[in-house]
């Protein structure tokens, strides 16, 4: 049986706010990782904030925004090797950029095109997963079965603090605690699953404490501190590559937008505390790191907005000159082996289509 | 030729499919020490190790879930769900993830995965051993359905799963587990999906059926005063309507009998086919025998619910002398 501490309650955190709360350094870290992991951030922010306002031009459809999430993605990734899995929710839906996926790919998901396809093996980032939760045990699954092989990777899987309600993450994260496998379970608490907020969704005091009834580490992080996050799953990848099975990781911030293009929290949210979150928004907060640390002046924060905003401005003209989707593809992947009814379903619809 | 039950015969398979292939991985409830609770797996931990015949904590969709994670690196896992109507949480990993995943992937990654259980009910216990849920798999797009009704085929289909490169659902007959014996070949054996098997010849009426239905069915043949076919569907889906068709044209008149409750039932599917297609070859209606559509009942009571010999011979003789 694993002894496990009590899981943490206070908030890990690496970055500090300019004036009382001095700022730490991140062993093994950098001036060129730092930048790096600044990079990420900006290429995230700029694909939500291009993806927001591209919704609002008609041309992506109904969009889940993670602002104020990339701290949490980015951070977390920049722990991992490339031979790592990561499995996403639709809130880290453009999070296989950080593993050279092409935004273009990402904007044609959102678009509802199958020029929104990849191969989860190409860039070890499995697909995007709509329902709750139901990915935890594909992750349990995955690190499982590369460490019978012993391959030495490891898997990590990304969700809300809604997720945590839902039985997928608890026979996930049991299966993956029995298992004993290399993963890392990535909570992303912004404490509102649309309009429902943390207090509904549990009696906890944390979500951490969770882990301690899987017999696994429980994390407690600032998810607006991507350093602190960095920092939280190296160590946890460190353990899972040791031997010492999975981690979870509470990532806690509050959402400051949206849950989806079609939502609007106004109904229901704190908007003064929303304000607040704006003011200390994780790009900004790291921005500001590097510039006390020297590391980032305006001259090179300007030059990498700039670069990001290309690609943006690029990726979509790739994506809005996609052809057509051919109605083929309706029959094309869903089997390896498809049964002859598909051929003549496919002539039908040909000639009706004309 | 060695004579085995059907749980012998899939026993039988397992030993061969994962001596074949060291990718094969099976993983479910008591499936390890205890051998599976009908010992299905019997022997298999000890001849090839607790990584290959795992047991796992009591989540079906864990069990699948972890499975679809276990083919993305590469291994070909078999879930067994260790009753009928406790497959049914595995059912949200299947529609949300496992039929749909490949298309989702653009045809790049593949799911060889297989789920299999024991189905149906006549074997006198308590609630909720005795569903006969089909039809939920079959109505779940990507994903093939099989269902043996001798030990031949337990072994034969099982193997073809096991080998497939899509996800397939088998159902094992739970009532005809030990009673039906019969002839297995030895070694590798496979027995192509989406091929019925003409279980007897007949020229007056078919009697459409599969799993545990198929001997019924023989039985009900025996004490019709005509010419009954009966075929055996196995491969639910892909269909093998060719072989409906023309045992339909052949005979003329079609009943079908499923022991699942009857609305929305695979043997309504079954029937929509013979109307679209072979309405001309008929002679009368497309009957259906079927359990009825209400909760599986009490054990006391089940003989009531079952489709007997009776009510398949019943049709029989209204669509004969119509």
């Amino acid at each position: 049986m694993a002894q496990v501490l009590p899981a943490e309650s206070d908030l890990r955190r690496v970055i500090g706010d300019g004036a009382d709360v001095a700022d730490r350094e991140v062993d093994g870290l950098d001036e060129k990782a730092l930048l790096d992991l600044y990079r990420s951030l900006v290429l995230l922010r700029t694909y939500d904030e291009r993806s927001v306002v591209y919704h609002r031009q008609g041309r992506v459809g109904t969009y889940a925004i993670f602002w104020n999430h990339e701290a949490m993605q980015a951070g977390s990734v920049h722990a991992l090797s490339d031979d790592d899995w990561i499995f996403p929710s639709y809130r880290e839906s453009a999070i296989g950029l950080l593993r050279g996926m092409p935004p273009a790919t990402v904007l044609s998901w959102w678009r509802g095109h199958p020029a929104g396809w990849w191969n989860p093996a190409d860039y070890n980032v499995a697909s995007i997963c709509v329902p709750i939760g139901t990915h935890v045990p594909h992750a349990a699954g995955l690190a499982w079965g590369k460490k019978l092989r012993g391959e030495p990777c490891c898997a990590i899987v990304y969700f809300g603090d809604g997720a945590t309600s839902e039985g997928s993450f608890h026979e996930g994260a049991n299966f993956a605690a029995v298992m004993n496998v290399p993963l890392i379970l990535f909570c992303n608490n912004n404490q509102w699953a649309i309009s429902t907020p943390i207090t509904a969704q549990t009696r906890a005091e944390t979500l951490a404490d969770k882990a301690v009834g899987y017999g696994i580490p429980g994390v407690r992080v600032d998810g607006a501190d991507v350093l602190a996050v960095y920092e939280a799953t190296r160590d946890a990848v460190a353990r899972a590559r040791d031997g010492g099975g999975p981690t979870f990781i509470e990532a806690v911030t509050y959402r400051a937008a949206p849950h989806a293009t079609a939502d609007d929290p106004k109904a229901y949210i704190d908007l003064q505390r929303v304000e607040e979150e704006k003011k200390n928004e994780c790009v900004g907060r790291y921005e500001g790191y590097l510039r006390r640390a020297g590391v980032l002046d305006d001259v090179r924060a300007d030059e990498i907005k700039a670069w990001a905003t290309k690609l943006m401005r690029e990726a979509i003209a790739a994506a809005e000159a996609e052809p057509p989707a051919d109605p083929a593809l309706l029959f094309e992947h869903a089997f390896v082996d498809p049964p002859a009814s598909f051929r003549s379903d496919l002539e039908e619809l040909k000639r009706i289509l004309g | 030729m060695a004579e085995l039950s059907i749980v012998e015969a899939v026993n039988d398979c397992f030993h061969v499919e994962l001596a074949r292939d060291d990718s094969v991985l099976v993983l479910g409830e008591d499936v390890g020490r205890a051998g599976g609770v009908f010992r299905a797996t019997a022997g298999l931990r000890d001849r090839f190790g607790a990584d290959r015949c795992v047991d796992t904590p009591l989540a079906e969709a864990g069990i699948l879930g972890t499975a679809v994670g276990l083919c993305m690196a590469g291994w070909r896992p078999v879930c067994e769900m260790q009753y009928d109507a406790f497959s049914y949480p595995c059912l949200d990993q299947l529609i949300t993830h496992v039929g749909r995943y490949r298309w989702r992937t653009g045809g790049k990654l593949a799911f060889p995965l297989v789920v299999r259980m024991p189905y149906g009910g006549g074997v006198r216990a308590p609630e909720l051993h005795d569903d006969s849920p089909e039809t939920y798999y079959v109505h779940t797009p990507g994903v093939k359905v099989a269902i043996p009704s001798t030990p031949a085929d337990a072994k034969g289909l099982l193997a073809a799963a096991i080998r497939d490169p899509d996800p397939v659902v088998i159902l094992e007959p739970k009532l005809h587990y030990r009673t039906v014996r019969g002839d297995v070949p030895e070694g590798e054996y496979v027995v192509p999906l989406g091929k019925a098997r003409l279980a007897r010849e007949g020229t007056d009426l078919t009697l459409v059926a599969y799993g545990s239905m198929v001997p019924l069915c023989e039985r009900a043949a025996d004490a019709i005063d005509a010419s009954v076919e009966v075929l055996d569907i196995r491969t639910l889906k892909p269909l093998d309507e060719e072989s409906l068709l023309a045992s339909a044209a052949k005979t003329g008149r079609v009943v079908i009998v499923q022991e699942a409750p009857r609305t929305c039932g695979y043997a309504a599917e079954l029937a929509a086919i013979l109307a679209e297609k072979a309405i001309y070859d008929l002679h009368g209606p497309v009957l259906r025998v079927t359990g009825y559509d209400v909760p599986y009942p009490y054990w006391q009571i089940e003989d009531a619910y079952m489709p007997s010999v009776e009510r398949v011979v019943d049709a029989a003789q209204r669509l004969l002398q119509g």
